[in-house]
């Protein structure tokens, strides 16, 4: 589904990503740990197109097409779409407006509000006076309404209450799973997810299939996500930036102890 | 012999005003003050009527308690069809009520520019409305400012008076027929809020790029009064100076302006508001929301407070949508005494990126999204728009074209 190729990437002149390969398969969720300031939202934001993030080299494909040099909405037609960790402020245009607009009329606006506990969201101002907690949810909401196929998620679970966490846990299950919970189903039909995740706790809430820990703009690690969750809870970040960086130590002093 | 107020106006005639270009008064030749009478405002023309609408002003009159039109310099039609108001031209009303004579000319100075001298001179007429006293007047008055003729210097002198406790809502369509080549409007607006009255006034500018317009508005507020003021200017023009004043005299006065407006190549708007503080507890809040794809914007604002315990907030932001616009956003907050509260807020600039591209990734594409970003800024401005012109002002608004030059 989306291939990335040996992707650097530049901010405001200064390189943030460095020669980064990541794939995520169709129906598969995907989560991106690392430290903050390790890259990841550099990375989504790249995926998505906004402009300020240069491509030096490498290459973007979703599903087999290069989609590095299109515009935003390009990205969008063809199925991407994007929770940001700081959307910006649309004063003047309601919630209910844009989620209308992204939706092309097709949900019911009013139901997927109730169930995100937005609907009292609906006639403000898009993410004006919002707290961390109504950012996410109302980001869900547009999301629900756009329905992409590729999902990217940064830090769904941040800034969010214990309470809400619950509900909009759900909504991101059901947002990628459908109303299936069984893997197969999930593996043929869900969404590709690609999740930014500092604290993992997301994983409560949603089933993953792969991770990668990004540290100071390149891949560390990659492997199953929850033994990675648990090793990063146990060792912290600096342990995958030691590991990788004397990764072939490692393997010698492993085969040494074996012996 | 020539009184007092005569005199000073004959030598203010050459005098040329504060603010905007100075425009040329003998260039232009007066309008008619002859025009036939219509019975009713349905009896126009179909594209007299289309302009009206656009204007806000209903033909038919339906929900509304009074009709006025004034086409050039004549009073074409004066009709009352609500209760508690009073409506009529005010060369008449000056005949029907002795007392009138204490209002007109004193909120507004005759010689405050060569505009005004000569409004005052040539005898303008205009409209007279009065709510009376506790009438809540259910329905708005619509009047309507009509530049007909090929070459036309229009002149109005408006007074308006809401007697203490009641309320009442005014919308003023201002507008010009098709193939005028070259036009001019001064129009003197003297608005009287007595105690605890409210006054809601909306008015729409339709002229359009031949047209020169300077109005001169002052409010004078008494104590408890509310007025609202509403301007809408979308429509391309060649020149409009304006600067309505509030003059809140009565403690616990609230007043608020909201002001949107356009300024498309070659048009020139120097629009400002202004709110003088005199009595304790007032409030006041000046919003403007401008947006010029090639004119230049002049959007001024000004807080003048001269009591303790009064608050009052001043807003312009400007958005810059074309290479050749100018956007000049200048607020003044002047206090007089310790006690105050008084703030502002001005921005100018081009649209946000993260804004447009935030709009781009949930699938609008470029145009769109900045369609919708313009109307949501203009929006703001517009909030406080009665209900039933909203959807003739998103309708002009979806017209207009704000795309990036």
């Amino acid at each position: 589904m989306l291939e990335i190729e040996n992707l650097t990437v530049e901010v405001a002149g200064k390189e943030i990503l460095h020669n980064v390969s990541l794939s995520v398969k169709s129906g598969y969720t995907t989560v991106l740990f690392g430290p903050n300031g390790s890259g990841k939202s550099t990375l989504l934001m790249t995926i998505m197109g906004f402009s300020g993030y240069k491509v030096r080299s490498g290459r973007i494909l979703l599903n087999g097409e290069d989609i590095t040099h299109l515009p935003v909405n390009e990205r969008a037609k063809r199925g991407i779409g994007m929770m940001m960790q700081r959307p910006p402020n649309i004063t003047g245009e309601r919630l209910k407006d844009l989620v209308r607009v992204a939706s092309k009329g097709k949900v019911d606006i009013a139901k997927i509000a109730e169930e995100l506990d937005m609907t009292n969201f609906l006639e403000r101002d898009v993410n004006v006076g919002f707290s961390g907690g109504e950012i996410k949810r109302s980001e869900i909401l547009q999301l629900t309404a756009q329905n992409p196929c590729l999902l990217l998620l940064d830090e769904p679970e941040s800034g969010v209450d214990m309470v809400s966490i619950e509900k909009l846990g759900a909504k991101v299950r059901e947002l990628l799973q459908g109303p299936s919970h069984c893997a197969g189903w999930r593996e043929r039909s869900g969404k590709a997810a690609l999740i930014i995740t500092h604290t993992g706790q997301i994983l409560d809430y949603v089933e993953a299939d792969r991770g990668y820990v990004m540290c100071n703009g390149t891949v560390a690690c990659s492997g199953n996500p929850r033994e990675l969750l648990a090793e990063i809870r146990k060792m912290g970040y600096q342990e995958c930036i030691r590991c990788k960086l004397n990764q072939p130590n490692l393997v010698v002093e492993n085969v040494a102890s074996e012996g | 012999m020539a009184s007092d107020e005569e005199r000073r106006a004959r030598e203010a005639l050459r005098k040329a005003a504060r603010f905007g270009d100075d425009i040329d008064l003998e260039a232009y030749s007066e309008g008619s003050r002859e025009l036939a009478p219509v019975g009713s405002l349905e009896e126009l023309p179909e594209d007299t009527k289309t302009t009206l609408l656009d204007t806000g002003i209903v033909p038919s009159g339906k929900g509304r308690a009074g009709n006025f039109l004034l086409m050039d310099n004549s009073v074409v039609h004066s009709a009352v069809m609500g209760e508690g108001v009073e409506l009529m031209p005010l060369s008449q009303a000056l005949k029907v009520h002795d007392w009138l004579k204490d209002y007109v000319w004193k909120a507004v100075r005759p010689d405050t520019d060569k505009y005004t001298a000569e409004t005052y001179l040539e005898n303008a007429d205009g409209y007279f409305i009065r709510a009376l006293p506790g009438a809540k007047v259910r329905m708005p008055v619509q009047t309507c400012l009509l530049l007909k003729d090929r070459n036309t210097k229009q002149y109005v002198h408006n007074v308006l008076i809401a007697e203490e406790g009641s309320e009442l809502e005014v919308v003023t369509g201002c507008t010009t027929s098709k193939g005028v080549e070259k036009g001019l409007h001064l129009g003197i607006s003297e608005f009287f809020l007595r105690k605890n009255s409210k006054l809601t006034f909306t008015m729409i500018h339709n002229w359009s790029e031949v047209i020169g317009v300077r109005p001169r508005t002052d409010v004078v507020m008494d104590e408890g009064a509310t007025y609202v003021n509403n301007y809408v200017a979308l429509k391309p023009v060649r020149s409009i100076q304006t600067y309505p004043t509030a003059h809140m005299n009565g403690p616990d006065g609230v007043c608020r302006f909201n002001s949107v407006a356009v300024a498309h190549p070659g048009s020139v708007l120097d629009l400002g508001s202004r709110a003088i503080l005199n009595a304790p507890g007032c409030r006041a809040e000046l919003i403007s929301r401008t947006i010029t794809t090639g004119g230049t914007v002049i959007a001024r604002g000004q807080l003048v407070g001269n009591s303790a315990g009064i608050k009052a907030h001043l807003e312009c932001k400007g958005l810059i949508l074309s290479e050749k616009g100018v956007q000049i956003a200048i607020p003044e907050l002047e206090a007089r005494v310790p006690d105050v509260e008084m703030t502002h807020e001005a921005a100018v600039g081009k649209i946000a990126q993260d804004q447009v591209e935030y709009l781009m990734s949930r699938g609008l594409n470029e145009e769109d999204a900045v369609g919708m970003i313009v109307r949501g800024f203009l929006d703001v401005g517009i909030r406080g728009i009665p209900e039933h012109l909203k959807a003739e002002i998103d309708r002009t608004l979806q017209e207009t074209d704000v795309r990036r030059g």
